[in-house]
């Protein structure tokens, strides 16, 4: 109830300082309100977090993550999540970077996969490796999104990631092209981002994972996709399968060049 | 045990300007969780920051600031290198201090 009255309280504030900005559609307009959180991003917190445990010896093994390769490496963080999901030899895998960390987390700390999978978000092992997604993806703030789509497998995934967006299914007949593949559409006061257009692609890609500020909770993409789903009235996809990676592939294919802002903000 | 707050501070022209997120869950103990039994009142109810010794800001929070708080102050003085220390009590006192040196 207090998150919704100091919403509402903000949401005030914004309507009221409205007649200031040029067009009506500004009203809807949450830039500002980001703008305005973006520089407190509670993400920090989580992020902090995050880098802790990537430095504290855990697990069955009692390792660190930092021999972890996400693809530039054992332990380089720095601009590693701008250029996944990738292809990665050892796993014979396109991963992305949940999908990755959860690979290490098995492979050098002995935490096992299941316990993520199978796991709640925000709880448990899948809550520290949400804190572990902060952590990384603070490290490519800024940095270009630079996914390589020339691998087959990677532009496998990508094709199947194309064909899943425009698949409709679920109670509603729906598709995530059937809210993501027009300019200038909302629902409510929520802008939707054209993920057909790399412009919009980028926008979705490149503001998630976010802190929310209305629930207060750190999303991951995978968490954000699993949304979609559930939004879709489909089948709640399995944490990190492949269906998951292949929108992110595409999401993030189309997106390339964009800069991300990572960690997001959002209502 | 209460998470680590971040705090940046940094002195321009002769004012410090301090930014401090902290990590707390602020229940207002109106809530009630899915077995429908009230989540008690867990809420900040004191914060002060000090630079070097000196108090600059007293504050009394209470239920109706968010979770993970975040503050912003500025206050004339500090320099570079100096220390400045944020603290906060909450109601079941349980309490946090950290400390930073202004950049």
């Amino acid at each position: 109830m207090k998150k919704q009255l100091l919403l509402t309280a903000l949401g005030a504030a914004i309507v009221l300082t409205a007649p200031l900005a040029t067009a009506a559609d500004d009203e809807l307009n949450f830039d500002a309100y980001r703008e305005m959180l973006a520089d407190g991003n509670p993400a920090e917190l989580f992020e902090m977090e995050g880098e802790e445990l990537w430095r504290t010896a855990r697990g069955p093994k009692n390792a660190t993550l930092e021999q972890c390769d996400l693809g530039l490496g054992p332990g380089v963080v720095e601009g590693a999540a701008a250029q996944l999901p990738r292809y990665f030899a050892d796993t014979d895998k396109v991963q992305d970077l949940e999908s990755r960390l959860m690979h290490c987390m098995e492979a050098q700390q002995g935490i096992p996969s299941a316990e993520i999978i199978n796991g709640s978000f925000g709880k448990g092992e899948r809550g520290k490796l949400a804190a572990l997604v902060a952590y990384v993806v603070t490290h490519s703030k800024g940095k270009p999104i630079a996914v390589d789509l020339s691998h087959p497998k990677v532009k496998e995934m990508y094709d199947m990631g194309e064909r899943v967006f425009h698949y409709r299914t679920g109670a509603m007949d729906f598709a995530c092209s059937s809210c993501h593949s027009q300019d200038d559409k909302r629902i409510r006061a929520t802008q939707l981002p054209n993920i057909t257009k790399p412009e919009g692609a980028a926008a979705g890609w490149g503001s998630w994972p976010a802190y929310r500020v209305s629930n207060s909770q750190f999303w991951t993409m995978q968490h954000r996709l699993w949304d979609c789903f559930r939004q879709q009235r489909t089948a709640e996809p399995v944490f990190a399968s492949d269906v998951t990676i292949a929108l992110s592939v595409f999401m993030a294919g189309k997106g390339n060049g964009a800069e991300a802002q990572w960690p997001g903000v959002k209502r | 045990m209460a998470s680590p707050m971040r705090i940046r501070a940094a002195a321009k022209d002769g004012v410090t300007e301090v930014r401090v997120l902290m990590s707390h869950v602020m229940e207002t103990g109106q809530r009630k969780d899915s077995a429908g039994a009230v989540i008690p009142a867990h809420f900040i109810t004191e914060l002060t920051a000090k630079h070097n010794d000196k108090l600059v800001l007293s504050a009394e929070f209470g239920p109706s600031v968010s979770t993970n708080p975040y503050l912003a102050f500025k206050f004339n003085g500090g320099a570079k290198g100096d220390k400045l220390v944020v603290s906060w009590v909450d109601n079941k006192g349980d309490t946090r201090t950290d400390e930073v040196q202004i950049a």
